[in-house]
Parts: C-alpha cells; sequence; structure tokens
C-alpha cells in the first residue's frame, strides 16, 4: 500500500477516534487500565533510563573536559540541560516505543486477527472509543508525567555520578543546572513528550487496530509500530527542535 | 424479516460476490453454504452492516440498513447475536465476565441480576462450571459454547453463527447443532449459520442459501435441495457426504 493510502486510513482512524472522544463513557475504565499500564508501570523502567543517562553524561563531560579551563559548575549546566532539553523525552520515548508502542500494537492485533473487534462492534460498540481513544488519551497524559520523572532522576543520577567519582561536587553541580536553568527548557520537553506520547500510541492502534493474517500478521504490525514509533519521534524531535529553538 | 438485495461487494479488483438476493424470514434458520474463501463471512458482516456493500441494500423490516447513521447501526447490531468462527471471546477477561461484558456496558442491571442472567445462560449451554475459568483453559467446544452464551444474553431477534461446527469432533459438533436447533425453538430466534458442513445443514436449516462462483448459485429449502439436479450444488453436498460417510466409519 502506498504512504499516502496509509496516511489516509491513519488519518481517518484519529478522526473517528476525535469525534467518539466524547462517549466518554464507554472508555472510561479502559482509560484508567491505560494510566496505570502506560504510566505507573513505566516508572521502574523510566527511573532506570533517567539515573544512567545523568550519570554517564556526568562522567563523560567530565571527561571531556578534565583539561579545559573551566569551573566545575559548567558540568551541572551541560547535563541538567541537556536531559531537561533532550534526553530525558527523546530517550524515555525510545525506550517507550518499544514497552508501550508494541504492547498497544500486539494487544489491538491480537484482537483484530481473533475477531474480538469485529465482536465489539457487532455488540453495539464503538471499538474505536472502547479501544483506541483511551490508550492515545494515556499516551498524551502520561508521557509528559514520565518526562518529569526522567529528568528528575537524570539530573539527580548526574549529580551522584559526579559526586561518587569525585569529579563534580554537588554544590558545583548544582549552581550550575541552577543559573542555567531555564524554565522555557522544561516546556519544551513537556511539549515534546507530548508528542511523542501521541505518536507512539496512535501510531501503535493504528498498526495494531488494521492488522491481519493471524500470529504473523500480529508480529508484523508490532515490529513496524515499534519501528516506526523510533523513526517519528526522532523525526518529531527534529521538527519541534526547528520550530521551537 | 431480512432482504437481502441485489448486494455486491469487492475488495478492491477482488470480486467476492455479486447481484445477492434472498429473504430471510422471521423464525426460519437459513444456512449459507459454500467452499471456504466464497465469501461467506462477508456476506455474514454485511446482515449487521459491519461491512459496506459495493452496490444493493439489506432490509429489515423494509428499512436499509446501510443508510442508518452509525448510531442507528449500533442499535441495530444490538438485535443481533453474532457467534464468530474462532469465538472472538476477550481474552484478558474470564467466562463469566465474558457473558456479563454487554450487560455491564449496555443494561443497568444489578450486580445480582447479572450474576442471575449470567448464570441462566451458562445453563442454557451446559456450561454452569466453568464462569470462574479463564478463557484459555476452554476446550474448542467450551469456547464455542461460551461465545453463544454472549450472544444471546442480551435476547437478541437474530442470531448468526460463522462455521459454528468447524475444527470441533464430530460429537461436539452434533453437541453445537442441538443448541442452535434449541436456541431457534425455545426463544424464537431467526438464526443464520454459515457453514460449509453439510451434516449441520441438515440438522438445524429450514433454507439454504448456496454462494458459488462469485453468486447466489442456489437457493431454497431443504426438500428442494434434495431433489435439485443442479451440478454444482450436487459436487458441493457429495463432497461432504462424502465426508460424513468416512467419519462415521471411522
Ligand atoms: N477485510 C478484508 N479485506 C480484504 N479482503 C477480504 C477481507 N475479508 C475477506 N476478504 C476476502 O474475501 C473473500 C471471502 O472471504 P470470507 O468471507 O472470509 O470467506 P469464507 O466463505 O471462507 O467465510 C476472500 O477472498 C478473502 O480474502
Ligand atoms: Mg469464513
Amino acid at each position: 500500500m502506498n504512504a499516502f493510502k496509509e496516511l489516509g486510513k491513519y488519518s481517518s482512524l484519529l478522526y473517528q477516534a476525535l469525534r467518539s472522544s466524547t462517549e466518554f463513557s464507554t472508555y472510561r475504565k479502559n482509560l484508567f487500565h491505560e494510566l496505570v499500564k502506560v504510566g505507573y508501570d513505566s516508572v521502574p523502567i523510566i527511573i532506570l533510563v533517567g539515573i544512567f543517562t545523568g550519570s554517564v553524561m556526568t562522567l563523560q563531560s567530565a571527561y571531556q573536559l578534565q583539561f579545559a579551563f573551566i569551573p566545575l559548575s559548567t558540568i551541572g549546566a551541560i547535563v541538567s540541560e541537556s536531559i531537561l532539553i533532550e534526553l530525558a523525552a527523546v530517550i524515555s520515548g525510545l525506550v517507550l516505543a518499544g514497552k508501550v508502542g508494541a504492547r498497544v500494537a500486539t494487544e489491538l492485533g491480537t484482537m483484530r486477527v481473533s475477531e474480538q473487534i469485529d465482536a465489539l462492534e457487532s455488540m453495539g460498540f464503538n471499538s474505536v472509543s472502547f479501544l483506541v481513544v483511551p490508550r492515545v488519551l494515556a499516551g498524551v497524559m502520561m508521557f509528559p508525567v514520565l518526562y518529569i520523572v526522567a529528568s528528575i532522576f537524570g539530573i539527580g543520577g548526574g549529580l551522584a555520578a559526579g559526586y561518587f567519582s569525585g569529579t563534580v561536587p554537588p554544590a558545583d553541580f548544582l549552581m550550575g543546572a541552577r543559573m542555567y536553568f531555564y524554565p522555557w527548557n522544561v516546556v519544551f520537553g513537556f511539549t515534546k513528550s507530548f508528542v511523542f506520547g501521541f505518536i507512539i500510541t496512535s501510531v501503535a492502534c493504528y498498526k495494531g487496530f488494521f492488522a491481519k493474517g493471524g500470529a504473523e500478521g500480529v508480529g508484523k504490525s508490532t515490529t513496524e509500530a515499534t519501528v516506526l514509533g523510533c523513526i517519528y519521534i526522532l523525526l518529531a524531535d527534529f521538527v519541534l527542535a526547528a520550530l521551537l529553538l | 424479516m431480512i432482504e437481502i438485495r441485489n448486494l455486491t461487494k469487492s475488495f478492491g479488483d477482488n470480486l467476492v460476490w455479486e447481484d445477492v438476493t434472498f429473504r430471510i424470514e422471521d423464525g426460519e434458520t437459513t444456512a449459507i453454504i459454500g467452499r471456504s474463501g466464497c465469501g461467506k463471512s462477508v456476506l455474514l458482516k454485511h446482515i449487521n452492516a459491519l461491512m459496506t456493500p459495493d452496490s444493493g441494500e439489506v432490509l429489515i423490516d423494509g428499512k436499509n440498513i446501510f443508510e442508518l447513521d452509525y448510531v442507528g447501526q449500533r442499535k441495530l447490531r444490538q438485535r443481533f447475536g453474532v457467534l464468530f468462527q474462532g469465538s472472538a471471546l476477550f481474552d484478558s477477561i474470564n467466562t463469566f465476565e465474558n457473558i456479563a461484558f454487554p450487560l455491564r456496558y449496555f443494561t443497568d442491571l444489578s450486580e445480582h441480576d447479572i450474576h442471575d442472567k449470567v448464570m441462566a445462560a451458562l445453563r442454557h449451554v451446559n456450561l454452569e462450571s466453568a464462569a470462574e475459568k479463564g478463557t484459555s483453559e476452554l476446550s474448542g467446544g467450551m469456547r464455542k459454547r461460551v461465545g453463544l452464551a454472549r450472544a444471546i444474553i442480551l435476547e437478541p431477534q437474530y442470531i448468526m453463527y460463522d462455521e459454528p461446527t468447524s475444527g470441533l469432533d464430530p460429537q461436539t459438533a452434533d453437541e453445537i447443532n442441538e443448541l442452535i436447533v434449541v436456541m431457534a425453538e425455545q426463544f424464537d430466534i431467526t438464526s443464520i449459520v454459515i457453514t460449509h458442513d453439510m451434516h449441520s445443514v441438515l440438522e438445524v436449516a429450514d433454507k439454504v442459501a448456496f454462494l458459488d462462483q462469485q453468486k447466489l448459485s442456489w437457493y431454497g429449502t431443504i426438500d428442494q435441495m434434495r431433489q435439485s439436479n443442479q451440478k454444482n450444488l450436487i459436487d458441493f453436498i457429495s463432497a461432504s457426504e462424502y465426508q460424513i460417510k468416512s467419519k462415521s466409519s471411522i
């Protein structure tokens, strides 16, 4: 199928989702489940990603700048700013494309090929409202929260790594982080994570919702959801940087 | 009454069938037969407006269902119970919840009443003991019966079965055939049974619609079918009868 047709099908699914987002009673229960699955269940991996990103960045910046005559606080500034602007959103996004995107595509794909979606429709459900709306909503609601979690643990991890390696004293790290803190950076990262949450869940829903051809087809749609999710995140990251910076 | 008039459907360049016309009278059981891939399931999905035809209409009580808006179509679908080929049970919830599912969303019944209705439905399909089982623990025949219990829970006017006996051993298949007959008689339900199993047709059907060569190739009563000398129909039936005989000789 050509790209235009796919784009048309994707847009029309989103349009249906938008229209049926008023049927709150249909998806209320599912939304709650999804908020837990997308948000709460992702917290451990996001904490891990945050800590490692921050600490590796600190160690590497300290190494790269070890012969430069700059104040140590600069490292705190570089690390915290990079995390807030870019890393907390993008690295979490890529990890969640695997975790959330794959799960959503597999769930919906399995429901499609085993006729569970037809069963829903034949009972009189709006299956888009029942399945797609809560997943996309959970994505746009929880990704920004996860961004905050990743940022806090990223900066915390950087601070701790500087302290334990003896390269950057916490006081210097914090001073740098504070001196170069612009609220705009947080707004920017927050916006990114919102967009990534939308991309990952909507692409995964699309791939799963239109899966066909048994178990093999579900596998294919899961792979595509994950790969496309990653690619679109990187593209969106670029576009947002060009637009907002 | 359901009237199917000049219905034509294709997917891209692939014509499924064209100009299909027949009627399903209230209280009757109609079997739709044909080889696999001839478009039986696709026809079923037109009767409750899950799919839209290229042309033609389906009239239910005189109204063309494809002219209804989405809300109207959803209301219409609730007048149908459907048993899907693979049963289409929701695998994230257990047997009881599968059957209770439509009740929870579409009625205001109390938990107590829901429990009573679900257990009654399970009793109808002789599966009371399976209420708390997960759907993955059920055998193929049990899954069909749970699917059937779910299909009748909102007390539909029509029920459609997509290959209810395929993939089952002959004995279990017979039990399902019996259930189809019982459902039709006990609840006065109009039934549409899709199948390629002639044994099942002879057990349950009043009328037979035979899809072949991308059209409705033959339509009539069971007696007319026995007397028909239309070649492709005879071939289809005798292929199945050979199977029935060889099954019973094992
Ligand atoms: N959603 C669909 N998209 C494209 N082709 C389809 C779709 N559903 C069914 N078909 C095609 O329509 C034909 C009839 O399928 P089906 O009704 O499932 O046959 P059966 O008589 O075995 O139930 C097949 O060729 C199938 O590939
Ligand atoms: Mg079929």
